[in-house]
């Protein structure tokens, strides 16, 4: 039998020998070691010799926490090594047990009588052990078990042990809350000990108790009191701290009592844990104290100019928290919350980045934004992110709260887009249609910001902005009636770098090109109900109304431009830079047009607009619609496909009847209807119709219809879909066989004709080489090769006012920071749609599971002592039967009390007024000079320590029990002495 | 609580780790992969706190200490105090030091099993237990004896069972 058990416990590697050979071992070669040692392991575990067993275990408790090897399947031999008689083996598996095990290991269950036997060991260190165990695997069921044997060790004498059981009772709780019933009195009881570890062991249970679910606990406010007072251990204060800014909120009248002992500290200590954790509870829960705010903030600002950036850290920590509600403690330290934005370390500039933006108002956003804008620039990409993506939801809060002029959110969204590195894209491309559908006086500058936008380039080569290219060409569809220029947006729209966009912003292009074709069909075929439909364009002539609108443009633009533009329109040829009628000219020779048709960037006013859809115009714009858009119905998406069919539909038809159109026009004919006419009005009609925000609530709103199972568990689909790649876009490929001869009937375009009768692959050949050649409309300069690489975006224009940033900082602090009286606006903040319930609340956060909520019914039970778990009767313990008389007393006691002190507060004035005339001398008898105020308080004591321990206590339940029912007065007595 | 004791060398080797909330040993792997590279990132002389909630889940933060080759690592929740938690860094080390004389990342090493005693007396359970070096030492110290005590005892039986099988 000793065969291979003792070559294999002669020859065995120790985990010594493990760690030296894993340390001998490459990298490259250490998980073979591994593996081997493993192998190894495997086989040694089974030995029957108890030592061999054990040295394995041992071997593979380290691989498992350091190397990361999975050792459940060796859960049984942990346990049988845990059996073991000598200490030594007997740890090692604790060891193995506490690190593996857990609530879904099958074994655990036939370690509860072992457990059990250790729990009551001799030997304090196997108890020691035990318990370790224990409060890391515990489980219901262990927890249930061995509940009994926690219970005794609560009362052990050895300070050593007791900490410990006491620790494990919180897994116990957590775990099993019945266990609530019979322990709870004993932690009470523990908070009294002289020994500072078990009263700091006690307190880090009731804190992690507390603070899952604190009102439970208020009734031990007394205790925590006189902790908080008495003493004088940083530790034990801490927790008794945390305690007290959970029970503060709830109970008022505590937090008056606990404000001044807690300055104290503050005041005394030199520990700054200590002190930072009494600024920490004044911040966050007793701010309305105004002294031990001030006092907190103090310190705080003491924290802030300290040299070590943890105390930094904090104190900036600490001034978030109260910077919701008083702003001023921010705005006092305001210069070194700037100073932090400078800081070497991260950490500490995202949280001073954080109060500036907590700082920020209606009054300063403009400087706050400008200046941070300025800084991100110099920032490294990771925190110029930070920067811009808090920049962006501040100013986005409660539906844009603090944007009064949207003209220049709007444009600020559009320089932001251009900071290199933006990673942001998605937010801003939200606020840009969100800020869209919400301000309608908005819309025509977003409409210019979008143009900006749309027309560069360089930019759709930057992937990281292709999703605020989405809204911009979204915007400058859906708004194209404030376009000064739809034809230049159709240019940018269809621009042969869009192949650059994913497909899904391309179909958006597409879309929008779509609703730009409509808009100038119908403005030339309806001209007088198109400029009636457009009531926001300016109508105004004068320059000086222009220039406000777009001062750049008019600059670039001439006056004669403006105000006769038909005169001019030879001249404007080439004016701007970005004018794209040359490229147009050299595919459109078709139309021997000699005129060029106005592209210039001029404001458009309605008696403009009359004369800029002209004939040729029109031509043009569906040429080029048709030339761009054709070679694309070949292509693989299904959305661009779709949506580039729908616009080829549309032009097809245009183009039939166009000229019969034109005829009845000449002839002034009334009442012809012309099919394309009625589908162009319809279509525009339609998109006139504006969309709107939509509530995020709207779909709960939707009644369920019938049959429908809404609550039908679907965790399974994902496993069954799973293993499904979803459909490779190129499956749908639908595209038609372009028919040569299909557009024979085109009078218009010979060009267009051609090409379109020419394949699709000479379609693109031919795009190719226009590409290749600068043949499209972008001013040379700005053509590069068209590549996938990002060209460098646009500078943006700020770059010389970013000096140094101290000085940028500093003038921050000056100006704007100051809470300033309101400017004169020139423009009132116009009016921001919003729906019925506020927008964008969350849903409130959930509530504490429901094994909170059972320790802390069991608690109530305990500490307001309705109902006595028979599990208490059958304790092996002298004092029981103490307990059970004062169960007795209490069980009289209404049992609805569950809610609080609050509530019991007002039944007793409830009841107060019928019981007024009865036994009044009997409390007098008790103690004459107390006042209500201290009734309640002892209420609170006995019902909390139920005086076990104190006979002269026990003597005066009686009597306060009946100063329960009987209490005096009608005002709220105060809570504490 | 506390919810997990790391000690991390600087090339990102895990020397010691004790997690006080199961956790699924990839999942423990990954966190201080996680942590390591927020560690080797950041330069000397910052501040110890680093939020956590990207790595081990809401309402943690870690705060790390370094000491010569070595990283120590406490990840914890909001019912500990930022600054105890640095001071019980202090106190594990202080111990280690106690008991190691000249404490180096050899000694942490080949000592697996006394760094789980030692940490096992201050820490409990995910809850501070004791934090005075000294009084550390002491259990440490009685256990290691009967520790010798049992394996001496072990040896023993081993010979003499190895004997009586002959």
């Amino acid at each position: 039998m000793a065969g291979p058990s003792l070559m294999d416990s002669l020859f065995q590697r120790s985990l010594d020998d493990l760690i030296k050979g894993l340390r001998l071992h490459q990298p490259t070669s250490e998980s073979t070691f591994i593996s081997k040692s493993l192998d190894e392991i495997r086989r040694e575990i089974k030995s029957t010799d108890p030592q061999t067993k054990s040295t394995a275990l041992q071997k593979l408790n380290y691989l498992h926490s350091l190397h990361g090897l999975d050792m459940s399947w060796a859960a049984f031999h942990a346990i049988e090594v845990i059996s073991s008689q000598n200490f030594q083996q007997k740890k090692v598996g604790y060891l193995a047990a506490s690190l593996s095990f857990h609530s879904s290991t099958d074994v655990i269950l036939l370690l509860t009588n072992q457990l059990r036997k250790d729990l009551s060991s001799n030997n304090v260190f196997e108890v020691s052990l035990a318990l370790e165990c224990l409060s890391m695997i515990c489980t219901v069921d262990l927890a249930r078990d061995l509940t009994p044997e926690i219970f005794t060790l609560l009362g052990s004498t050895k300070s050593f042990i007791k900490k410990k059981a006491i620790a494990t009772v919180l897994r116990i709780f957590e775990k099993y809350p019945d266990a609530v019933r019979v322990c709870f009195k004993r932690l009470i009881e523990n908070l009294e000990s002289n020994d500072v570890g078990i009263v700091s062991a006690v307190m880090g249970v009731f804190c992690e108790l507390a603070l899952k679910e604190p009102k439970s606990y208020l009734p031990l406010a007394p205790e925590f009191y006189r902790i908080l007072v008495d003493s004088r251990n940083n530790w034990v204060l801490i927790k008794v701290l945390k305690v007290f800014s959970k029970l503060a909120i709830l109970e008022p009248r505590l937090a008056k009592r606990v404000v001044e002992p807690i300055c104290e500290h503050m005041r005394r200590s030199g520990a700054k844990s200590l002190v930072f954790e009494c600024v920490r509870t004044i911040l966050s829960s007793l701010s309305e104290y105004e002294s031990a705010l001030k006092l907190a903030v103090e310190k705080v600002r003491e924290f802030l100019v300290d040299d070590d950036p943890n105390l930094k850290y904090l104190g900036l920590q600490a001034l978030l928290v109260v910077s919701l509600k008083h702003l001023w403690a921010v705005l006092e330290n305001k210069d070194l919350v700037i100073k932090s934005l400078s800081d070497d370390d991260p950490n500490i500039k995202l949280e001073a980045l954080q109060l500036v933006m907590a700082m920020v108002s209606e009054d300063n956003v403009h400087e706050i934004c400008k200046v941070l804008i300025s800084y991100a620039l110099k920032s490294e990409p990771a925190f110029c992110n930070e920067i811009l993506g808090s920049i962006l939801s501040t100013c986005c809060r409660n539906v844009y709260e603090i944007i009064i002029d949207f003209d220049w959110y709007v444009s600020l969204l559009g320089e932001i887009s251009r900071i290199p590195h933006c990673q942001n894209g998605e937010e801003i491309e939200k606020q840009l249609i969100d800020i869209g559908m919400r301000v309608k006086d908005v819309r025509s500058e977003l409409v210019r910001v979008g143009r900006e936008l749309m027309i560069d380039p360089a930019l759709l080569g930057n992937p990281v902005i292709h999703r605020i290219l989405s809204a911009a060409a979204w915007v400058s569809g859906e708004y194209v009636e404030l376009s000064k220029n739809p034809f230049e947006l159709m240019e940018a729209l269809l621009q042969p770098r869009t192949i650059l966009l994913p497909p899904s912003i391309r179909a958006i292009y597409v879309q929008s090109a779509f609703k730009v074709l409509i808009f100038c069909l119908y403005s030339y075929l309806f001209p007088d109900e198109a400029v009636a439909s457009s009531p926001s364009l300016p109508v105004d002539l004068d320059p000086g109304v222009t220039s406000s609108i777009s001062p750049k443009e008019f600059s670039e633009s001439s006056d004669v431009v403006v105000t006769e533009p038909l005169a001019d329109r030879e001249m404007d040829e080439g004016f701007n830079p970005r004018d794209i009628s040359q490229s147009l000219e050299d595919v459109s020779v078709g139309n021997g047009g000699d005129t060029v048709i106005a592209h210039e960037q001029t404001s458009c006013s309605a008696t403009l607009k009359k004369d800029y859809f002209t004939q040729e115009s029109i031509v043009k714009l569906l040429d080029l619609v048709e030339r761009t858009l054709c070679p694309l119905m070949g292509t693989h998406e299904v959305e661009i496909q779709e949506r580039v069919g729908n616009i080829r539909g549309l032009t097809e038809l245009i183009k039939q009847e166009l000229p019969e159109f034109l005829v009845h026009k000449e002839r002034n004919v009334e009442g012809v209807k012309v099919k394309a006419l009625e589908i162009v009005k319809l279509m525009h009609d339609a998109f006139l119709e504006e969309l709107g925000p939509v509530s995020t609530s709207a779909q709960e709103r939707v009644p369920i219809p019938e049959g429908l199972m809404l609550m039908e568990n679907l965790g399974d689909l994902e496993g069954i879909c799973g293993d499904i790649q979803l459909p490779i876009p190129s499956q749908f490929c639908f595209g038609r066989p372009h028919s040569g001869g299909r557009e024979s009937t085109s009078l218009f375009n010979q060009q267009t004709d051609e090409e379109s009768e020419t394949s699709y692959e000479c379609t693109s050949l031919l795009a190719e080489h226009r590409k290749r050649h600068g043949l499209y409309y972008l001013p040379s300069e700005k053509l590069e090769t068209i590549s996938n690489a990002c060209p460098p975006a646009k500078d943006p224009q700020h770059s010389d006012d970013v000096n140094d940033d101290g000085q940028d900082l500093v003038k921050l602090t000056e100006q704007s920071l100051v809470p300033k009286k309101k400017p004169n606006r020139a423009k009132p903040r116009p009016v921001v749609v919003k729906l019925d319930e506020v927008d964008g609340i969350t849903i409130a956060v959930s509530k504490p599971e429901s094994k909170d909520y059972l320790i802390s019914g069991a608690v109530r039970e305990v500490l307001l002592g309705n109902e006595v778990s028979s599990a208490q009767h059958k304790l092996p313990d002298k004092s029981s039967n103490k307990r059970r008389e004062k169960d007795k007393l209490d069980i009289d006691q209404p049992s609805e009390t569950k809610e609080n002190l609050a509530n019991v507060g007002k039944s007793e004035t409830s009841t107060s007024k019928k019981s007024k005339h009865h036994i009044p001398g009997k409390e007098r008898k008790h103690k004459s000079s107390r006042t209500n105020a201290d009734e309640r308080e002892d209420v609170q004591k006995d019902k909390t320590k139920s005086g076990h321990h104190n006979p002269r206590h026990k003597a005066r339940q009686r009597a306060d029990d009946n100063v329960d029912v009987i209490a005096q007065t009608p005002v709220i007595p105060d809570f504490l002495l | 609580m506390i919810r997990a004791v790391m000690v991390i060398n600087t090339t990102g080797k895990p020397r010691f780790s004790k997690f006080y909330d199961f956790q699924p040993v990839e999942k423990q792997q990954e966190i201080m992969r996680r942590i390591y590279a927020v560690l080797c990132s950041r330069p000397e002389s910052v501040c110890n706190f680093i939020e956590a909630e990207s790595i081990s889940g809401p309402d943690t933060r870690f705060v790390y200490k370094h000491y010569a080759t070595l990283y120590f690592v406490f990840l914890f929740d909001s019912s500990e105090n930022e600054l105890t938690m640095l001071d019980l860094i202090q106190v594990f080390a202080e111990t280690l030091e106690k008991c190691f004389k000249n404490v180096c990342e050899l000694d942490l090493v080949f000592n697996y099993s006394k760094m789980h005693t030692i940490l096992d007396e201050i820490i409990f359970g995910g809850q501070v237990l004791e934090t005075n070096s000294s009084e550390v030492m002491k259990a440490v110290e009685e256990i290691s004896k009967l520790e010798t005590a049992s394996s001496a005892l072990s040896l023993v039986h081993k010979s003499v069972s190895g004997w009586r099988s002959r």
